[in-house]
């Protein structure tokens, strides 16, 4: 499964996220799909999404360490296959 | 993989609920205790309306927690949840606020104008209620007629292109070699098919020992199930047999308190469906702080959120795969909660079961069912003084 | 997948431990009829 982080991605608008104290829950609201965020950071990462120009930047903005950084691209992956995130086709201002 | 990035591991899901959810994953609501029906294993004793069923208007308050708690889906069932005069009025309610609702109904009400608008619906699903792939085994348990309207309601379903709507069997001794019969019933009319556990609770509590599938056929169960995978839903509630080997999907835990429970008609909320007695009731929406005070922070939620030890099952290879089986499935057979399972694959349930009196085995004070016979004497305690009764009592009618 | 107490895990072999996301089937929660 290959991630792009350098792309632009963000949440699809169908999803409902819901903080949790392990992490959150992602229910999408037409695949009626359901994922568990298991640490606070990979979820810090989903919210960031939208806000930077690329997983990458996000990753880092929500502290992920370089050496860690191939578990959270696995985890966007999963996120992108069960199509909770999407590509951004407009990369922010 | 070295160790200080190991340390890091996120874990099993099943060890991280134990900090408790903000709100359930999922929950049942049972609106009604009323039914046009009176399946023998009913799990909630159904058949006659409570007088102290929750108003619309309580109800409305509900969805809203519902909402607020950002709970993606609910539930809805009963009793027969569309015989409820305002349960269209609630089911547009709940979907308007984003709380998507799956009901669960025999299809008594599922015309084809029904049928259409639920196929128009993006928030709505509908789960069909069958136990029998013919007649002759389904109406033996949930009454005659009720195969028919099943299978008018599916086929009206299907005629307004409502595609994926859940067709759900409670599996029994007389239907398990019906399985390849279900799916194809299901194939036909465009639904997703979901097989679910007996459990000894409410009525089923009356009919299990004869119901329950037997050690052979439940093999066959998990062999056929894991053939079909994820095609084929199941509730999670044959967890109890992810110790034959590979896990089924699912969380394969037990979900009560921690990821589900009940609403009932009368608004108490219990650990799960299966366990309506006093022992699982954590409180009531009608408590100060309603529905989401319960969740958060009932005494009994709490304590069902802490880690399980195994007890008597710490012992056993395969405690980590079955997680000890279902609290209810042993509270209403008398087994002790720190126990096995009574259908426990290793068939130490089995033998449990044998030492443990019948007639120990808990009911719930409550029962709705139809009465089918007045009550009589023999089902009543004995008046302590004739006038109790009937105050010409003793008076010989004159000649 | 089976659960074990494994002391080490190889690098090619994942298990769900160890990853930061999981999906569950929304219908894969027990207490739901």
């Amino acid at each position: 499964m290959t991630f792009d982080l350098d792309l632009p991605w963000q949440v699809d608008p169908r999803v409902s996220m819901r903080p949790e104290p392990f992490g959150a829950l992602l229910y999408h609201f037409g695949t009626r799909r359901l994922s568990f965020l298991k640490n606070q950071r990979v979820l810090a990462v989903v919210r960031l999404l939208a806000d930077h120009p690329s997983a990458r930047a996000a990753c880092a903005a929500a502290g992920v360490a370089e050496a860690e950084l191939p578990a959270y691209a696995r985890a966007l992956a999963a996120l992108a296959e069960s199509r909770m995130i999407t590509e951004r086709t407009v990369v922010c201002p | 993989m070295p160790l200080a990035q190991r340390s890091q591991s996120p874990g099993r899901l099943a060890d991280l609920f134990q900090l408790g959810l903000d709100a359930p994953i999922c929950l049942t609501w049972e609106l009604t205790y009323a039914c046009n029906l009176s399946c023998v294993h009913c799990l909630s004793s159904s058949g006659r309306r409570d007088p102290a069923e929750l108003t619309t208007e309580e109800c409305k308050r509900v969805i809203d927690t519902l909402e607020r708690m950002q709970v993606f889906y609910v539930n809805i069932g009963g009793g027969e949840p569309t015989v409820r005069p305002d349960f269209w009025e609630l089911v547009d309610y709940a979907t308007a606020r984003h709380v998507g609702v799956k009901f669960s109904t025999n299809g008594v009400k599922i015309t084809p104008s029904v049928a259409s608008r639920l196929a128009a619906s993006d928030y709505v699903d509908v789960q069909i209620s069958l136990d029998g792939a013919t007649a002759e085994v389904n109406d033996a348990v949930r009454g005659p007629g009720s195969y028919e309207t099943a299978m008018r309601a599916m086929r009206n379903l299907s005629d307004a292109g409502f595609r994926g709507f859940k067709l759900s069997v409670v599996i029994t001794r007389q239907n398990v070699g019906q399985l390849d019969a279900f799916k194809a019933i299901a194939d036909r009319f465009g639904a997703q098919l979901r097989l679910t556990r007996l459990r000894p609770s409410g009525r089923g509590a009356d009919v299990w020992h004869e119901l329950h599938p037997t050690a052979e056929q439940q093999r066959s169960l998990y062999d056929w199930l894991v053939a079909h995978g994820e095609q084929v839903l199941t509730g999670d509630s044959f967890f109890h047999l992810s110790a034959y080997g590979s896990a089924l999907p699912g969380l394969n835990l037990c979900g009560a308190g921690r990821v589900v429970c009940l609403i009932d008609p009368v608004g108490d909320v219990y650990a799960c469906p299966f366990a309506i007695h006093e022992n699982f009731l954590a409180g009531s929406v009608r408590d100060d702080g309603g529905f989401e005070s319960v969740w958060k922070s009932s005494e009994l939620f709490r304590s069902l959120r802490t880690a399980d030890t195994g007890g008597a099952c710490r012992s056993c290879g395969f405690y980590d795969s079955c997680r000890g089986g279902c609290m209810a499935a042993k509270f209403f057979t008398g087994l002790p909660l720190d126990g096995p399972d009574p259908e426990c694959v290793r068939g130490y349930g089995e033998a449990a079961l044998a030492s443990a009196p019948v007639a120990a085995a808990p009911r719930p004070s409550a029962d709705h069912s139809h009465r089918k016979v007045p009550v009589t004497i023999g089902r009543r305690r004995p008046p302590r003084r004739d006038c109790d009764e009937n105050p010409l009592a003793g008076f010989a009618a004159a000649p | 997948m089976p659960e074990h107490d494994e002391e080490v895990l190889s690098t090619d072999e994942l298990s769900t431990d160890e990853l930061l996301v999981e999906e569950v089937s929304i219908d894969g929660m027990c207490g739901v009829y």
